[in-house]
């Protein structure tokens, strides 16, 4: 008796979980679900415009997905954002990994380093497209990284470098804006991880003899391995949707001769056309692409509980 | 081989040293890296047009009122983009804290049959990025009308798996289920015991989060670029582009760097005065798996 009145009070109480839920799953379904699904169902219509002339929608079964990937301009676009990431991605690891072994180190006892923390995350913060358009004004023929070239001599007035005719120029500066963007972001979560390693790990390998850097090799690198996955996955998912930098940078034309042109400025390119079948294809292409990353991160998180 | 203990002590003290060294420089070095840039825009944002094509120099000039003046005199309607972009963000991060807040709250105080489900459900939908949903989003909003209104960039952030996420962990660490007990028991309801108890313990994260749901609101461009066509119901970064696309070289250069800096420096003047929460707040969210 009193345990059957105690569960129905539970229940009386658990129904409140579900009305709590109310307002999430509405908005999800209609914002994003609803959305993801007539993602998918447009991709298997032909549905695009030539003119004034609108095409379809007509169902053509798999011939959107037969028609991207046996175009050429999907692999280089996806080669290019590949590229970019790299660019970015590498030092910042780099960088990231250093800096996040000084702070988390006790004996260092560096002075100020929240006031470096908060210069290094700062840029992250920073509207992308507005330091895109900075950058475009900074290095162009006659802006003030040129400006600053001819005061030391290293280049003529009339000959200065044309950062956005070279290829290698344009992707590394996007590259080094994505870089300047995320280290600070990153070098914070990997200094968490390294604070959450048992420190009488650090103090055994002192005892034995260890150079720092055997430790940060030998035990730092080891035991980081989940989050240093968990960093990489989450900015490749982050590269794949690199957009406003190259965007802006290059007015969406992706120059020089489309070489910084990234995955998801051929998407917004098909979505400004209304041209929606081979949208939609690329769309589930790269869906499916963030989906396989996604399991990766969560099946190293799991293997770490375990 | 055989070295005193006095050599060895002092051997680890200056390689400490040595090191200490070299981290400083190099912070030093990347501090500058990060700033350089901004520091530029100060003070070209403060220059002539003429002066600009003159030449770089490190002084700031005298002219940030007049650009700003003709920045806001201009043909791109900035002001009106600012407020658009503040009425949009700081919705979106009431918005999207409360309810994340209170889905959190579901999933950690009750016992229900989805519960399970629903939670592996938003883990799994967690890193679906908005880009590959965008086509059926804009149609959808085409079709509820939507377009050029405010709705399809501030509701959906009510459904925020990620500052779900974050509001879960944090109460599965500060909030005691002992609290909603000892409320029900002083017979407070479910909805105000989470608006007057429990939401005023949540405050710290529910503040960290606000913070960068109204950054990256402030900052979105690729969605808001699709619905908001209308000049006047545009966003900061929706003008920054069409600066970009318009033919540069005829502007006011001092203007397209007050205009840059108008829509960068308020997020950094916010950062400068909270940047203690938002450092500490990155971290507690992202590794905790």
């Amino acid at each position: 008796m009193k345990k059957s009145a105690g569960r129905s009070k539970i229940v009386r109480y658990n129904k409140w979980g579900y009305i709590f839920l109310i307002p999430f799953v509405l908005v999800y379904v209609i914002f994003q679900l609803v959305p993801l699904c007539s993602t998918i169902y447009n991709s298997f219509f032909e549905n695009y415009r030539v003119g004034l002339t609108q095409v379809g929608p007509n169902w053509v079964g798999l011939k959107n997905y037969i028609t991207i990937f046996s175009d050429a301009s999907l692999l280089k676009y996806t080669a290019n954002t590949l590229i970019m990431w790299l660019i970015g991605f590498i030092p910042q690891i780099i960088v990231s990994l250093l800096l996040g072994q000084w702070f988390s180190d006790i004996r260092l006892k560096l002075k100020g380093s929240r006031f470096f923390k908060t210069v290094i995350y700062l840029p992250n913060l920073i509207m992308a497209s507005a330091f895109s358009m900075l950058f475009f004004a900074l290095f162009s023929d006659v802006g003030p990284i040129n400006a600053i070239l001819i005061k030391l001599g290293v280049v003529t007035a009339d000959n200065p470098v044309r950062f956005f005719s070279s290829v290698w120029a344009t992707r590394g500066l996007v590259g080094f804006m994505n870089f300047l963007m995320w280290f600070g972001n990153t070098t914070i979560i990997l200094m968490a991880g390294i604070m959450g390693i048992d420190p009488s790990l650090f103090e055994a390998a002192e005892v034995d003899g260890a150079s720092s850097w055997q430790r940060f090799y030998r035990i730092t690198l080891p035991l980081l391995k989940p989050i240093l996955i968990y960093v990489i996955i989450t900015s490749m998912i982050g590269g794949i949707q690199m957009f406003d930098v190259p965007q802006i940078l290059t007015n969406g034309s992706g120059a020089p001769a489309e070489s910084t042109k990234t995955l998801i400025m051929y998407l917004n390119q098909h979505l400004y056309s209304k041209n929606y079948g081979l949208g939609g294809a690329l769309s589930v292409f790269l869906f499916i692409i963030t989906a396989i990353l996604s399991l990766v991160i969560y099946s190293v998180m799991y293997r770490k509980k375990d | 081989m055989i070295m005193s203990k006095a050599d060895g002590k002092k051997e680890k003290r200056d390689s400490i040293h040595i090191r200490r060294a070299v981290a400083y420089v190099v912070l030093t070095l990347i501090s500058i890296l990060c700033l350089f840039w901004f520091y530029v825009l100060f003070v070209n944002a403060t220059k002539s047009h003429a002066e600009i094509q003159r030449g770089f120099s490190i002084m700031p000039g005298k002219s940030l009122l007049v650009n700003w003046n003709h920045v806001i005199h201009g043909t791109q309607p900035i002001v009106s983009g600012m407020i658009n972009s503040i009425i949009i963000s700081s919705l979106s991060a009431v918005l999207c804290t409360y309810f994340s807040a209170m889905t959190a709250y579901a999933i950690h105080v009750y016992d229900f049959k989805l519960k399970k489900f629903i939670f592996a459900f938003i883990l799994a939908v967690m890193m679906i990025p908005s880009q590959v949903t965008a086509l059926g989003f804009i149609k959808f909003m085409d079709k509820l009308h939507l377009i050029d209104t405010f709705i399809p960039l501030i509701v959906p952030s009510i459904a925020a798996p990620v500052t779900f996420y974050y509001m879960k962990q944090y109460m599965e660490s500060t909030l005691p289920l002992a609290i909603i007990e000892a409320s029900r028991i002083d017979g407070s309801g479910e909805f105000y015991t989470f608006n007057h108890i429990v939401l005023p313990i949540m405050k710290p994260a529910i503040a960290v989060q606000a913070i960068f749901t109204f950054v990256s609101s402030w900052n979105n461009y690729f969605v808001p670029a699709l619905v908001l066509k209308k000049d006047s119901v545009k966003t900061l970064p929706i003008l920054i582009a069409q600066l970009r696309s318009a033919d540069w070289l005829k502007f006011d250069m001092g203007q397209v760097y007050v205009t840059i800096a108008f829509s960068i420096f308020p997020v950094i003047v916010v950062y400068i005065f909270l940047s203690k929460y938002i450092v500490q707040g990155i971290a507690l969210g992202a590794v905790k798996g």
